[in-house]
This record gives structure tokens, sequence and C-alpha cells, in this order.
């Protein structure tokens, strides 16, 4: 290939760093993505800082503040391809607790001159301000999969990123369901996979890190927790994790609110 | 008819070692049996018991050392001859072409021990799937070639069991190359054992096996005739196609919707469900493809996508195409039933939804065909 190799910018907005490192920590195959791509922008790894535009974008983070906002709209002017990724940039992530509460009241008793603080009310994710091209979830997202969508792209095909639940995963492994084996409350049967069903593999429940599968039927799910033993408020407190505000789960949560 | 003791039972497991296979058999795993390689007799799950109900499994200890006091588990011999991932072949760029690449592992040698009268049928109706006048495909046919069939008859069956009603058990007729019933009475602990193909015979010359006496070809009868007689479950099957086809749009459907979770789990654990898909990989640099074949499922959504668009969206669509096809649309296409009534996708269901069940919701309040 004759062309210049496409430029990569990584940005961060409201978030914890965990899935921007994934892509450091993907230490054997980082190399081969460097080899693919230029790395225009990165601060995380790079003091190199080049000017867009950019063939690909990774934005990890919610949108949390006005300067979020306006940090967004620029990004996805400079990006030919914008990839959101992480619970924080596809659902609003942990932090969207707060959009049941008052975020004033959160502001004025941890900060002494709360004044100066400039907060939305809400945690939301990307896609609620731009247009995204292609989310990859996750609480944090799984490193080979960020390869795979990265690798996808360099290779103009799919991503191999399925929508389906943790169970077909899971039942792929071999592994003896949770559920049905022990009574065990698993998210899995609503819950996107990505994980290789990591926690029914060490006999846990799902927590639901990689938010609703492709067509999550929450209330069915809940039922049988209920079956099972969990009151309202467990219930609501699965649904309200990392992923609490994608639709389908902050939906269940609060039905059980009350 | 002939009997052997346990000791027996682990010299056959030696000799098939010895003749290269790989014995699988029955073990004890993460709380339910699962299949896996086993080494001898003591790999399997002696005094363990399984009590099964629709959404739930549990291991339980048995009074006694029977081998194979149990049904069938979450896991079924598919996996060995429809792996669940399986590399179909790669590609390597080659100037400006490529080249493909098959691949070129040996095809494995299973002996399967403890295959149960249902999984028997499953395989045959499995069979028909990969090997028919339209298609064949090469590593299934290559596998199933060369495996050797111990199979074991039920003595006894679980509450989810229904194989009467689809006449596939308790007792395996056919298909096997040594059948064992296991007995456990006052005259000790021993196998009763037939044999039916010529490398059944063969095997069984080389072990120190009796002749059978009549009490012990009724003991074991007697044994296998009480897990018929104790089936629980049923499944009234007449008419069973016409009565999916006629009722398509049966609210009963939409129902089930509620409470399905479309997680497909009834598919994966499913003997005889072959749906699968096609992944493509590449390296970052482009240099080398590889295709992949995995399982998937008529639950999943993507499934049904196609250019244009999703033919089947919703979850009631879904479940339909699932009991219809085992049901209904199997008979057209195979000639039989893709159930053999084992149960699986009633214990391993999440939320317990029972395929007997909703048949017989349709049965007793068809709609009326215009
Ligand atoms: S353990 Fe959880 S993820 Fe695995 S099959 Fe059961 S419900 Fe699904
Ligand atoms: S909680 Fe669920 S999604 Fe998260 S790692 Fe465990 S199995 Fe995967
Ligand atoms: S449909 Fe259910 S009962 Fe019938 S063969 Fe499949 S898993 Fe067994
Ligand atoms: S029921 Fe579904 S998964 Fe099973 S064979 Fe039919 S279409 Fe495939
Ligand atoms: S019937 Fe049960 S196992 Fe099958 S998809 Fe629905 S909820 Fe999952």
């Amino acid at each position: 290939m004759a062309n210049k190799k496409p430029k990569l910018a990584v940005f961060k907005m409201s978030s914890c760093d965990g899935c921007q490192l994934s892509l450091l920590d993907a230490e054997d195959e980082l190399l081969d993505v460097l080899g693919g791509v230029e790395l225009a922008y990165f601060p995380e790894a790079s003091s190199k800082m080049l000017k867009g535009p950019y063939d690909i974008g990774l934005v990890e983070g919610s949108i949390t503040t006005p300067r979020n906002v306006e940090e967004i709209r620029q990004i996805r002017k400079d990006c030919k391809i914008l990839i959101t990724i992480g619970a924080c940039a596809t659902a609003g992530g942990i932090q969207a607790l707060r959009n049941w509460k008052d975020t004033q009241e959160f502001t004025k008793i941890v900060y002494a001159s709360p004044e100066y603080i400039s907060t939305l009310d809400r945690s939301l994710p990307v896609n609620a301000f731009v247009h995204v091209d292609f989310e990859l979830r996750g609480c944090p997202i799984n490193k080979y999969q960020l390869i795979e969508v990265l690798n996808a792209f360099l290779n103009s095909r799919k991503p191999n990123i399925p929508a389906y639940s943790v169970c077909i995963d899971c039942k792929l492994k071999g592994n003896v369901c949770v559920m049905t084996a022990h009574n065990i409350q698993c998210m899995g049967p609503v819950t996107q996979t990505g994980c290789n069903a990591l926690c029914p593999s060490y006999n846990r429940g799902c927590f639901g890190c990689y938010g609703p599968m492709d067509s999550a039927n929450t209330a069915a799910l809940a039922k049988q927790f209920k079956e099972m033993g969990s009151t309202k408020f467990d219930i609501m407190t699965a649904f309200r994790s990392f992923n609490a505000y994608a639709e389908a789960f902050r939906k269940e949560s609060e039905a059980n609110e009350k | 008819m002939k009997t052997i003791d346990k000791s027996n039972l682990d010299k056959i497991i030696g000799i098939l070692k010895k003749d290269g296979y790989t014995v699988i058999g029955p073990i004890v795993k993460d709380g339910a049996i699962v299949y896996d390689e086993i080494e001898s007799i003591n790999d399997l799950p002696a005094g363990w018991g399984d009590e099964q109900e629709a959404g739930s499994y549990r291991l339980v200890k048995r009074n006694d050392e029977s081998l194979f006091g149990y049904v069938v588990g979450p896991q079924s011999w598919k996996k060995f001859l429809f792996p669940q991932r399986m590399k179909l072949w790669e590609a390597g760029r080659d100037g400006r072409g490529f080249t493909i690449k098959h691949s070129d592992e040996p095809v494995p040698k299973y002996a399967f021990l403890g295959v149960r009268s249902c999984e028997l049928k499953a395989i045959f109706i499995q069979d028909k799937v990969f090997n028919n006048d339209l298609y064949t495909d090469s590593y299934y046919n290559n596998v199933r070639n060369n495996i050797f069939i111990i199979s074991v008859n039920c003595t006894q069956a679980a509450s989810t069991c229904f194989c009467v009603s689809m006449k596939s058990g308790p007792k395996a007729k056919d298909g096997f190359d040594i059948s064992l019933t296991e007995v456990i009475g006052k005259d000790g602990h021993y196998f009763v054992l037939d044999e039916s193909t010529e490398k059944g015979k063969e095997l069984t010359a080389k072990l120190d096996a009796e002749i059978a006496t009549d009490e012990q070809v009724k003991a074991a009868d007697t044994r296998v005739a009480s897990a018929e007689l104790g089936m629980k479950r049923s499944m009234n099957t007449a008419g069973i196609k016409e009565l999916l086809y006629h009722n398509h749009d049966h609210p009963n459907w939409a129902e089930i919707a509620t409470r399905c979770l479309s997680c497909a789990n009834c598919t994966l654990v499913c003997p005889t469900c072959f749906c699968h898909t096609m992944e493509d990989t590449t390296d970052l640099t482009g240099d080398h493809t590889e295709r992949w074949r995995r399982w998937d499922s008529c639950f999943s959504l993507d499934y049904s996508k196609v250019a244009g668009g999703n033919f089947r969206t919703s979850p009631k669509a879904r479940y339909r195409q699932w009991m219809t096809h085992k049901l209904a649309s199997w008979i057209d296409q195979f000639g039989t039933s893709g159930c053999v009534g084992c149960g699986r996708c009633i214990s391993w269901c999440p939320v317990g939804i029972d395929i007997t069940k909703e048949v017989e919701k349709i049965r007793n309040s068809p709609k009326t065909k215009s």
C-alpha cells in the first residue's frame, strides 16, 4: 500500500482511563497496531500530539461537563471514524448513578467552593451528542475486542463483535450454568457478550459489564431473580451499575425502585 | 447377551486407548455431569445422580456406587462431531494473489462411553444434517466414521425426560457398537452387555465376559422398564407438524415472548441443533486470513440479518422459529423430528420454559384454521 498510514487519535472525556490503558496493555499486539497506524494523538502514551483531522478516533469517557460537550463536537469534526470505547462512553458509566440524584447537592457536600464547579445534571453517553460509528462496550473493554475493531478497520472488514448474550459464549466454552445448576443470579442472559463469559467460568454470576444484549428481556430475568429469592432492591441494584443508564437496564432498575 | 463387571469396563477403556481412541465419557465438573476425556473408570461419576426440573439441575449423592445413575447434563456429544469453534481454512497473501490452506490436523478418533438412547438418536439426526444428498460436511463425517460407541441404557429418567413420546429411548436398539445396562442387586454390581457390530464383538472377545443368565437379563430389562414407566413428562406428537403450521398466529407465541430471554441456551444445549455462523479474521497486516465456523442460534438477532434487513426481529418470531423448526419443519427437511425428548432445553432454560407445556397449550386451544 502506497497510502499513508491512517492517523489514530485517542481521547478521554469523563472516565477512569482503564479503557484506553487496555490499548497499552495489549503488549503482544501493540507493536503490530502501531505498525499499521500513525499514533497521532494519545496523551496517555505519547507526548507527540499531531493536529487533526484523524482517520480513527477512539473516545473513552462519558459527557458530564459543558467542556466535554464542546470537546466531543470538535472531535467528531476532526475524526473520519469515531469509535466509543467502554461503558462510560457508550452508556454514561458508573458516574451515571448521579442521574437519579441532585448533582447540585453533591457539589455542595463535596467541594468547599461549589460555585467553581461546572457540570451537567446527567452523565450521558457520547452518542447522545454526536453520531458514533461504532460502540465497543465493556467496563473495562476487552483488549482483544479493541484490537479486533482496529484490525477490522485496517483491513476494511466487519469486526467480529457479536451483540448476543453472554450465555452463548458461556455455552460455547462448555461452562455449567450457575443460574440453573447453582441458583446464582446471573445477568448473562440480558448482557451482551465480550468477556468470553469470564465470571460464569469462575462459577460467579455475570454483573452486566457489557450492557444490554441485542434483545434484552430484563423484565423476565428480574422475575426469575425474584423467584430465586431476590428483593426488589437487589434487582434494582443488579441493573443499576456500570451500565445503569443504558436504556434497557435503566428501565428495569426504575421498575424495581419502589 | 453377556455380563461384565466393573474391572472389565475398565479394561474396555484400556483396550480402546491402546487402539488409539481418545475415550470420552461422563465426568463431574462444576456441579454437573459433562463429557470429557477419561483415563479409567475412576473418572466416572460413581455414586452421583441428578435431579432436574424446568430451569433447574442439581447433582445429588446416590445411596449406591452406580457409575451411570444419572441422565443427560448440559453438554452433548455434538461438541465432538460439530465443534463449538472450528477453523475451516486459512489463506495467505501470495504476491498479487493468495493461497488457501486447509487443515492438515489428524482426524480425532473418539470412543464415546455412556451414550444414552436419546443421544444416539440425536447423532442419527445430525447424520442427516451433515451428510445428505445436498451437502456433506467432511469433518463431521471423518470423525463420525471413526467413532466407537458404547451406549448405556437408562435405568431411571429425570423429570425432564420425554424420550418415550419421541420414540428415542430409554433403551438403545441399534447404532451402538456395544450397549450396557448397569445392574446393582443382590447378585452384585455388573453390566449386561450387548454387542451389535463387528468392532463391538472383537472388543468383547478380549474381555472376561460371561454369558448372562436369564435372571441377569431380566434384572436389566426390569430396570430399563422402570425408567420407561416412571417417565413423568410427555409430548403428544400426533399431527404435530400440521398443528404448528396451522397455528402460526396463536396468541401463545406472544405470551411466551414475555417470558423468553432470547438467550439461546435451549438451542446450544440441544443435541440436534446445528446452526452456525462464519467469522473471517485477519492478522493486523492483512497478509493472513482465517475462516472460522462457530455455533450460532436462531435466537440471536444477527442470525436472521440478511442484506436489506432482518426477517425475525421479535423474540416471539424467534421462539416460534425454534419450536416450529424442532417439531415441524424439521420433518419436512430431514424426514424426522428434530427433538429426541432429552429435556435439556427444559432444564437449562434459565427461566424454565418447557417445550412440552408450550406445545400442550397450543394443542389445547388451537386457532381454528380458516
Ligand atoms: S451462567 Fe449465566 S451466562 Fe452462563 S449460561 Fe447461565 S445464565 Fe447464561
Ligand atoms: S460481570 Fe459479566 S460481563 Fe463482566 S466480566 Fe463478568 S461475565 Fe463478563
Ligand atoms: S428440543 Fe429440547 S428435548 Fe428436544 S432434543 Fe432438543 S434439547 Fe432435547
Ligand atoms: S431450532 Fe434454531 S438453532 Fe436449532 S437448528 Fe433450528 S434454526 Fe437452528
Ligand atoms: S426458551 Fe429459555 S433457553 Fe431458550 S431462549 Fe428462551 S429463555 Fe433462553
